[in-house]
């Protein structure tokens, strides 16, 4: 009786053991991993079996490419930790950044290996308002006016939210040719108006859409279309602000990874494909992001009106500069995020 | 008795390797930062706030459910009803729905444009992205930890007893609180302190319902996500740590509790 209770007890315990013990596939690759930020699973459940055609035609092989989504920070916490990666496309040049500078994962050039700085599409902070824009937003000074809800996730959670965050302070700083003092007033006015902070740009969506709060939503211009497209073009308003911040949408092969694995040449030709017009295609037809090439780019210009942007580089002096004075703890976003 | 050993064995490599070994690694981890910079990290308001919002919203919602749960308990043991089978299985729903999904329906419903919050909103109530809103999640997320410790308990409390009491000439109240009540006290201090325990750590349901305003309505576990995400370690460790000792300290006076509300009704 206690015999057979205690291999009964143990039968879960093997099978646990099983589960987590079963080994990854080493030596030949036939499938690569593209771990990616989150809400790029639509996106590139598009394109995989693209490349996965491509890849069939050019060399004969089959290969399968696996996708991994979460907040980017977290999925290059994961890679550091441990996770397989052959390729990262995240939504902040930090989290590849990351992985060089802590793991020398990446290499340290790796925005010069892919054209664009390793950027294959790219987007930008736009607004979503409700139909006919009853409180008419149409820039980035109409959203600090009094009674007007602003709807964007937290910065410190969401990088999403930190091109918002960047997008709104350079737009200040212009205004007010460079005075610390107002442009930093701006943005705070503008977290005060700010009801519910999500930690994602999902979650921002959703309390925008189902819970219907706020007048505006702030996010990547690719989902503000997205967005428009499945719940409702008669509901929604796009609108895009005379000037933003430029979001880069930036690649890397996980060399650490790729050549344990023998996967270099696969993941390469991965992160090319995303170049090639079929895939820039896609990117942007059907999810509404800015493409690098011109033929693809002036056929789907339509809902994506010109815009002056500006880069992190010119505004803030690029990413390690406003990591440590805006982002890091005790920095300015702490300064006008925390005090309510 | 034998088999000591192989059992005390047993359980000191499982107890080190699941609970001590990463605790052992939470509270190594922060003084990378020095004593001075863990207690600058703890010490900030931000911090602080969290803190008291992630421990008061836990003993409310802890106090809510030992009443509550105390009532289906009783409920269930004490009366035969229809699709009581059923009602009993519900209970353990808040332990098999994914945290985020609860966090989200309780949010559609407690949103001002939800099923409840729309009856609330005129009023000039508003649960969902208050403080409010967090007690609500650790609540739910808190009752079947009462009602599965009480509840066996009360089955084999003797109904005799009380009738023993009645028939001395207590009356229902004075029954309760010197019979019902002395005998089910160590299990209602444990499901207290278990219900406690979860509520304190919760993320993923609150995350949702909170809003997350700063100083207003963060939890301390998304401070330590926010540290995770600008890839400061030792600084989430710290928070992580002051959260364990706070933790350890009330359990520990729960348990003191326990021992003393023993002692009393052995007496």
């Amino acid at each position: 009786m206690t015999k057979r209770l205690s291999r009964l007890l143990a039968l879960p315990l093997i099978a646990g053991a099983l589960t987590l013990g079963s080994p990854a596939k080493a030596a030949e690759p036939d499938a690569i991993l593209n771990v990616s930020y989150d809400i790029a699973r639509e996106l590139f459940a598009a394109i995989n079996p693209l490349f996965v055609a491509d890849w069939k035609h050019k060399t004969g092989q089959d290969i399968e490419v696996k996708q991994s989504h979460a907040g980017s920070s977290r999925q290059a916490r994961s890679i550091l930790e441990g996770l397989q990666a052959d390729v990262v496309t995240f939504n902040q040049v930090t989290d590849v950044q990351i992985l060089h500078d802590k793991g020398k994962l990446v290499a340290g050039d790796w925005q010069q290996r892919f054209p664009n700085n390793a950027s294959p599409y790219y987007s930008l902070p736009a607004f979503l308002v409700r139909k006919g824009n009853p409180k008419a937003l149409k820039d980035w000074d109409d959203l600090v006016r009094d009674g007007v809800e602003v709807i964007f996730p937290n910065p410190k959670t969401s990088g999403n939210a930190r091109y918002t965050y960047m997008a709104a302070y350079s737009f200040a700083q212009e205004k007010f040719g460079g005075d610390t003092a107002k442009t930093e007033a701006f943005v705070k006015k503008l977290f005060d108006n700010v009801p519910v902070f999500d930690t994602g740009g999902r979650g921002a969506t959703t309390t925008f859409i189902e819970r219907g709060i706020g007048d505006v939503l702030i996010t990547f211009e690719s989902e503000v279309h997205a967005m428009r497209k499945q719940h409702g073009e008669d509901k929604y308003e796009a609108i895009t602000p005379s000037v933003s911040l430029l979001a880069e949408f930036p690649v890397a092969v996980v060399d650490g990874v790729a050549e344990k694995r023998g996967s270099q040449k696969v993941a390469k030709a991965y992160l090319d494909f995303l170049y090639a017009p079929v895939a820039q295609e896609v990117l942007a037809r059907d999810f509404f992001y800015r493409v690098q090439d011109e033929t693809v780019s002036k056929k789907y210009a339509a809902p994506l009106p010109a815009i002056r942007l500006i880069k992190v580089e010119d505004a803030f002096g690029g990413w390690d500069k406003v990591t440590q004075e805006h982002f890091a703890s005790g920095g300015t976003l702490d300064k006008l995020f925390g005090q309510r | 008795m034998p088999g000591f050993g192989p059992a005390m064995g047993f359980t000191l490599a499982y107890m080190g390797a699941v609970i001590l070994i990463p605790l052992a690694a939470l509270v190594l981890r922060p003084w990378t930062l020095g004593a001075e910079g863990v207690w600058d990290v703890v010490s900030s308001p931000r911090v602080l706030a969290s803190l008291r919002l992630s421990f008061g919203a836990a003993l409310i919602a802890a106090t809510v459910n030992v009443g509550l749960g105390l009532a289906v308990a009783w409920m269930l043991v004490r009366y035969d009803f229809p699709l009581k089978r059923i009602v009993d299985a519900m209970v353990d729903l808040p332990f098999a729905l994914p945290t985020a999904v609860a966090g989200l329906a309780l949010t559609a419903l407690y949103a001002p444009n939800g099923w409840i919050g729309q009856f609330l909103a005129p009023l000039g109530i508003q649960i969902a992205f208050t403080p409010a809103g967090v007690v609500v999640a650790l609540i739910f997320i808190g009752l079947p930890f009462v009602v599965r410790t009480v509840q066996p308990v009360l089955q084999d409390l003797n109904p005799e007893l009380e009738e023993a009491a009645v028939t001395l000439g207590a009356g229902r109240a004075v029954t309760f609180r010197r019979v019902v009540l002395p005998a089910l006290m160590p299990a209602l201090l444990t499901g207290y302190a278990l219900a406690f325990a979860r509520a304190v750590g919760e993320y993923g349901s609150v995350i949702f319902i909170a809003g997350n305003m700063p100083m207003v309505s963060e939890i301390a576990p998304l401070l330590i996500v926010v540290q995770l995400e600008q890839y400061d370690y030792a600084a989430a460790a710290a928070i992580g740590m002051v959260m364990l000792l706070a933790s350890f300290v009330l359990l520990l006076i729960i348990n003191l509790l326990q021992r003393y509300s023993r002692r009393w009704d052995e007496r």
